[in-house]
């Protein structure tokens, strides 16, 4: 992660995509949220989502570990380069979650995020603290997943 | 037929789910698969983060606190889902070894305008550890099906 001081508000992250399947809202859901229209067809089917659609646990799951991948990314990149890494996390929250419509099984879901708002904490002076909204839009350019989080990110100097 | 529609989730009314054991293997588990940050893998990492020591992701929280309120009425209810969350705070880390409960209570409740079927309840949950501290607290709107439409799911 780059340090909080060198963050600008409008950065966007992109990272990437993730399918999901029949199998995998089914497990997810069994583990987590086993409501019919999670894990059955025919109760999907029946519901008003007209089919198996994926928990919304999951489909923000599915972005979390995008996002936690790509900041390993980046911050070996910026290593191989010799530049000093910031830490980030942990997490305050998180609001503002909307699930504007279903995730089907076979939908493919592209998620980013654009830095909203960065302030120093008043708690943790060493700390900034960034609000990013976060989104996964489906292979039909359609929203699934909105969010806003707030998290420390490490300032210049606090290492 | 379920046994629990919108009508029957009074503002102000008040529950408890659990108690649930959370362990350091599945909070590991769950990291390794949906939110490895060192943090939440490894006690060293976890005291050297803000977290002072090993902690679950904030997002476990909110999958166990699903599961709970799945097993302690969802599935009993007549749901239709959530359009989404207003609020998650992560207050304190949810460390391993915690029995955490669920402490839920209905804030509102009014029918849907644009579904004469559908009745949306505001809840707000927070996750109490054996001590009753709240580790994290959680403001969403279900989708419930009302009695008399007879439809539901």
């Amino acid at each position: 992660m780059k340090f909080f001081e060198d963050i600008t508000v409008g950065d966007v992250y992109e990272y990437g995509r993730y399918t999901f399947t029949a199998d995998n809202i089914k497990a997810f859901a069994l583990r987590f949220d086993p409501q019919p229209f999670h894990i059955d067809e025919a109760a999907g089917a029946r519901s008003h989502f007209g089919a198996l659609c994926a928990s919304g646990w999951h489909t923000a799951m599915a972005w979390m570990r995008l996002m936690v991948d790509y900041r390993r990314r980046m911050d070996d990149a910026m290593r191989a380069r010799g530049e000093p890494v910031a830490g980030i996390g942990p997490a305050l929250g998180f609001r503002e979650l909307k699930w504007p419509r279903p995730v089907y099984a076979g939908d493919i879901v592209s998620y980013r995020s654009e830095v909203v708002d960065l302030r120093v904490s008043n708690s943790r002076p060493k700390s900034g603290l960034m609000s990013f909204r976060s989104t996964g839009v489906n292979q039909n350019g359609e929203p699934v997943l909105s969010l806003i989080s707030t998290t420390f990110v490490d300032r210049r100097g606090s290492a | 037929m379920p046994k629990l529609y919108w009508e029957d989730f009074a503002p102000g009314a008040v529950a408890v789910y659990g108690p649930r054991l959370v362990t350091r293997e599945e909070i590991v588990a769950f990291a390794a698969e949906f939110d490895p940050q060192p943090m939440h893998l490894d006690e060293a990492a976890g005291r050297a983060s803000l977290l002072g020591g090993l902690g679950a992701s904030g997002w476990h929280s909110c999958c166990l606190l699903m599961r709970m309120i799945a097993d302690g009425f969802v599935l009993d209810s007549s749901s239709m889902g959530s359009p989404g969350i207003d609020e998650v705070r992560w207050h304190k880390p949810l460390r391993p070894g915690t029995q955490i409960r669920i402490r839920s209570t209905v804030l509102e409740s009014r029918p849907s305008q644009s579904r004469p079927q559908m009745g949306l309840t505001k809840f707000r949950y927070e996750v109490l550890d054996d001590a009753g501290n709240c580790l994290t607290t959680m403001i969403t709107t279900a989708m419930l099906g009302r009695r008399e439409s007879g439809a539901a799911r």
